[in-house]
């Protein structure tokens, strides 16, 4: 096994590890984590198989492996973007309306005392 | 003991409630978005509670801090007014919102909105009122431009409505001259409509469009306006381009999102 492929799966396990090590915590929620560890896990294949890039890349007609990683990548981030900003949206109307009942709530109990 | 009541009793009570006439009083909620205005709030809230309207209708002063840095929500609290803190900063759009649904909940027939640096002048508000009840419109909105009297605004701001202006013919065919005014007055059925929906960030543009086709009859009255007594703008003369570009792409996305739902 070549030095790099070591290299590439340690540093593949010790990301799951930490990622799983969030989610027991609590810090990372589970519908986020899929993302993360089907990430990992394309890594670690990845790893093990070493011309499985080459394979890939000539099945897709990409002439450069490299590129394939790339433009994988590139898609990968932008579509989990794209799903942040969305939860972000989300995540503010919520705001707003919690913060509105707030305020007339604690109108509501004053008017009361 | 509902047996001893006849059912059309109830009904005929129940119709009354709904539009005031149980009390005899048509009653109207004076939303006011207040952020770092500890100078002028005092004013305006004074100058809506001394206002003289025509018999039959009262006027209550809600006044929304959205979380002011200054002395705004101290100030607000000891005035006659109802006074609504938010907890978090929302922007004029989730402010003025929180005073539609205060106007919901406790059942106002009508709701205007006054900025609280004292731009709007309440004595105007008879105008609208006027308007409201001789055009049966469900939304009025306060004009500087139909005869253009009083403060009139700065040049960018000037081009910026003219363009809002033929924007919102363009999509809806309804003409509003003063696109950027906030000083407007709702029925229930806008109050209705607005409590569950409104834009967020610069308001006032959308908020046509939002009315418009929601099927509202929307009105227009000349109103003269002061230039401001206290307080900056939401809008600084930087962020003017890049207003008329969000507020666009907002109108924009309004009449497709609310188009495509029919």
């Amino acid at each position: 096994m070549a030095r790099i492929q070591i290299i590439a799966i340690a540093v593949s396990l010790l990301f799951l590890g930490y990622i799983i090590r969030l989610i027991i915590k609590g810090k990372l929620r589970e519908e986020y984590s899929i993302v993360w560890i089907v990430c990992t896990l394309v890594l670690l294949v990845f790893s093990f198989w070493r011309n499985g890039l080459e394979t890939m890349s000539h099945l897709l007609g990409i002439k450069e492996a490299p590129n394939l990683v790339f433009t994988g990548a590139i898609f990968a981030v932008l579509i989990y973007l794209l799903h942040l900003s969305v939860v972000v949206s989300k995540l503010q109307s919520q705001n707003k309306q919690l913060a509105q009942d707030i305020a007339l709530l604690k109108q509501k109990d004053k008017k009361q005392e | 003991m509902p047996n001893l009541i006849p059912r059309e009793f109830l009904a005929a009570l129940r119709f009354c409630q709904k539009d005031s006439l149980i009390l005899g009083m048509r009653r109207i909620a004076a939303v006011v978005p207040a952020y770092n205005e500890e100078k002028a709030i005092a004013y305006v809230v004074s100058e809506i509670n001394s206002l003289q309207l025509p018999d039959g209708y009262s006027i209550v002063p809600v006044v929304v801090n959205d979380c002011s840095r200054d002395n705004t929500g101290a100030i607000i609290d000891k005035l006659n007014c109802v006074a609504l803190q938010l907890p978090v900063n929302l922007g004029i759009g989730g402010a003025v919102q929180t005073g539609w649904k205060y106007a919901m909940e406790n059942g106002f027939d009508y709701a205007l909105q006054l900025d609280g640096d004292g731009q709007h002048p309440a004595g105007e508000i008879p105008k609208l009122l006027q308007k409201m009840n001789e055009s049966g419109c469900d939304v009025i909105i306060g004009s500087r431009f139909l005869t253009n009297t009083g403060f009139q605004s700065s040049r960018m701001r000037r081009f910026g409505i003219i363009h809002f202006k033929h924007f919102n013919k363009a999509l809806v065919g309804v003409t509003v001259h003063d696109s950027t005014s906030g000083f407007r007055m709702l029925n229930r059925k806008a109050i209705e409509l607005v409590s569950e929906e409104y834009p967020d960030e610069y308001p006032e543009p959308e908020a046509i469009i939002l009315y418009s086709l929601h099927g509202l009859k929307i009105g227009e009255v000349q109103v003269e306006m002061r230039e401001r007594q206290g307080g900056v703008s939401s809008i600084g003369t930087f962020s003017a381009v890049y207003y008329m570009l969000k507020v666009s792409l907002a109108i924009l996305y309004t009449f497709i999102r609310i188009k495509f739902k029919k």
